[in-house]
């Protein structure tokens, strides 16, 4: 398709979903390095907060190294472009984050509920468009949706005051032909004016494919993090991301050169483990599991002598949804009885 | 029917109907009044067919009734929003005001853990927190009794089939309300509560994770027994509250994993998160309706 003229803006998640893959852990110097690296390469908005947004610091998500409010307060004074956002999760976070993170000068709002529950975005959707922020309703999960279903999920958020509504694919399970088919049908039905938003996540390596169909298919948002930072395996990359709208003749306003120095200088060096397709990340995608139970798996695994691919193969069967990170313990403990009630049984 | 308090029920939705049918099964309670707001409402439907004076016009239509029809107490099922206006008049009228919103304006009340904390005080609005404060406050509280708890995060995880409009509108004020009921009923320093609606189909059950991080130590074997003990006295009026795994101690973390299989009554029984709060609700309302019958205590109107 030719896409040669179309601007998009690209939304950059290496300092909050990014925080998924550094357990939450990424230090405020490192923030603002690389948030000013992302604002020089051009980058028009940042997000930053907790992995799970605003609120998330907890037992069940991982206490992160500074509050949300200590990671924005270092990096909103630093910017000379770019805007920055956060992310609130209605059950984790509250409309008391939201206002904090407005007082503290976060422009946009990313509303996110699983991609069936949008009516709790209510309370938050409305309070952010009343205090005139750049307001996005985010529906999770959405390949566990039908698209007449994320049409109908879309158009509540909209009722409520989202200016941007985002089909994501929390678990990087959507193939192409699943996101054209999603996000065509929302676009139709969404006014006119109203943004449409994609964020991918690259468990299958499907990242850039996909993003590519989103603009195709009429979003003119995309959600990418340098290096891919993210969780699971993590999100669309940037620096390639980039390189293709070049190719194709998108504008993003984003420089290829700067972007790329961003990843492999500042980003690159502060991973704890590459952040790549291996064999848990692309069963997350496989099978469809929220991105990030990859870490809490691997731990619980370990903890209890079982395999990471078998844990998340079972939570996926069990239909567990972004959040439930709690049942990933449970899961695993209460397959390891089951197994020592087998040996035991063999034994006698 | 002498030997029974009256009682209304407003809010005709999930946990209003809900309710409606434990009320009728009480030694104590008789259910007289069902409020709602909504004309073709199922739940007025249904109350009106169990023979309850039913009205579609809120609160204000039932309140020339109160005096003649001997209603001592009501059980508010609306909504956090709603519930300060409902509390007010009926509270003036000298009837207790049992709160199943997360308005919280009266103290909390969680039965296993300060129910008896409630007797003779003679308070005209008992808060019920929450169906997740119900759920794992008492948890955190076998805990607290038996050492210092710095920190409590509980995780409640409810069908999306159980989760009517008045809540998913309230979430701030559920996960609000809970937090601050795991700090002042459970008995840790700091709450915080988290809330997932699932929308798997065939519906899951209600679960919850309890995550307490003690000051010292944690006593093991002592938390063990803490916490048998009080999931027995939870299932005195809950029978489908269970220890799914934990308590699982890891340095100062203790945590707990509950499932909350309900009764059916209304929904069925992946509905657990209404059986907690309903069936906590009615233990209460008896509570105070057999100190009301004993005449220890006569509800005295409250001044608006």
């Amino acid at each position: 398709m030719d896409l040669k003229g179309r601007k998009i803006t690209l939304h950059d998640m290496t300092l909050r979903d990014g925080m998924h893959p550094k357990r939450h852990k990424i230090t405020i110097e490192q923030m603002k390095s690389i948030s000013q690296g992302l604002d020089a390469a051009g980058v028009p908005l940042i997000e930053v907060t907790h992995g799970d947004g605003l609120g998330g610091a907890s037992v069940n998500y991982g206490f992160p190294a500074a509050s949300d409010e200590e990671y924005l307060g270092a990096v909103i004074p630093l910017m000379k472009h770019a805007k920055v956002s956060a992310l609130l999760l209605p059950g984790i976070g509250t409309v008391d984050d939201l206002l904090m993170a407005k007082d503290i000068g976060v422009h946009c709002i990313r509303v996110a509920t699983h991609c069936t529950e949008a009516d709790v975005s209510e309370q938050h959707i409305k309070m952010a468009r009343k205090q005139g922020m750049d307001t996005v309703g985010f529906l999770m999960m959405s390949h566990m949706n039908s698209p007449e279903g994320l049409v109908k999920q879309a158009k509540l958020m909209e009722s409520y005051g989202a200016n941007c509504i985002y089909i994501t694919d929390s678990a990087g399970y959507m193939l192409p032909d699943d996101v054209r088919e999603r996000l065509k049908p929302v676009r139709d039905a969404l006014k006119p004016e109203t943004e449409l938003g994609f964020h991918g996540h690259h468990n299958l390596a499907m990242g850039i494919a996909n993003s590519l169909a989103a603009v195709e298919a009429g979003a003119n948002r995309i959600d990418c993090a340098t290096t891919g930072l993210g969780a699971g395996a993590g999100n669309t990359p940037m620096e390639i991301f980039v390189a293709v709208c070049n190719r194709k003749g998108i504008e993003t306003g984003v420089d290829l050169w700067k972007i790329q120095d961003v990843a492999d200088d500042l980003v690159l060096p502060i991973m704890d483990f590459p952040v790549r397709a291996g064999r848990d990340a692309i069963t997350i995608g496989y099978a469809g599991v929220y991105g990030s139970f990859l870490l809490f798996a691997k731990r619980a695994a370990e903890k209890y002598g079982l395999s990471s691919r078998d844990i998340l193969v079972e939570l996926g069967k069990r239909k567990m949804i972004g959040g439930q990170e709690d049942m990933i313990e449970d899961t695993a403990l209460t397959m390891a009885k089951a197994r020592d009630a087998k040996k035991a049984a063999v034994a006698s | 029917m002498g030997n029974k308090i009256k009682c209304a029920v407003i809010g005709p939705g999930n946990i209003g109907s809900d309710l409606l049918v434990k009320l009728q099964r009480s030694k104590v309670l008789e259910p007289v009044w069902m409020v709602g707001i909504v004309p073709d409402s199922e739940g007025l439907k249904r109350a009106h067919e169990l023979g309850l004076k039913t009205t579609a016009e809120g609160v204000d239509a039932m309140l020339p009734h109160v005096k003649e029809d001997g209603i001592q107490i009501a059980f508010d099922a609306t909504s956090a929003y709603a519930h300060e206006e409902n509390s007010r008049k009926l509270t003036a009228l000298g009837v207790l005001m049992i709160d199943l919103t997360p308005a919280a304006i009266g103290p909390y009340c969680v039965p296993p853990v300060n129910l008896a904390a409630h007797v003779g005080k003679h308070e005209m609005n008992v808060n019920m927190v929450t169906c997740g404060g119900q759920a794992t406050v008492p948890l955190v509280a076998a805990v607290s009794r038996v050492q210092d708890v710095a920190y409590g995060e509980i995780v409640a995880t409810v069908s999306s089939r159980s989760v009517g409009p008045g809540t998913r509108k309230n979430i701030d004020e559920f996960t609000r309300t809970t937090a601050s009921a795991v700090e002042k009923v459970g008995g840790a320093k700091k709450g915080k509560a988290i809330v997932i609606i699932n929308p798997a189909d065939p519906p899951l059950i209600m679960r919850d994770t309890i995550h307490c991080l003690t000051v010292d130590t944690p006593k093991v074997a002592e938390i063990e027994a803490s916490v048998q003990a009080m999931i027995k006295e939870v299932q005195k009026y809950v029978p489908g509250y269970k220890l799914v795994n934990g308590p699982v101690i890891d340095g100062n973390r203790v945590t707990i994993w509950m499932e909350v299989e309900g009764l059916g009554d209304f929904l069925p029984k992946y509905a657990g998160n209404l059986d907690i709060m309903t069936s906590a609700a009615a233990r209460t309302a008896e509570m105070f309706a057999e100190e009301m019958l004993s005449g220890k205590f006569v509800p005295a109107p409250t001044a608006a």
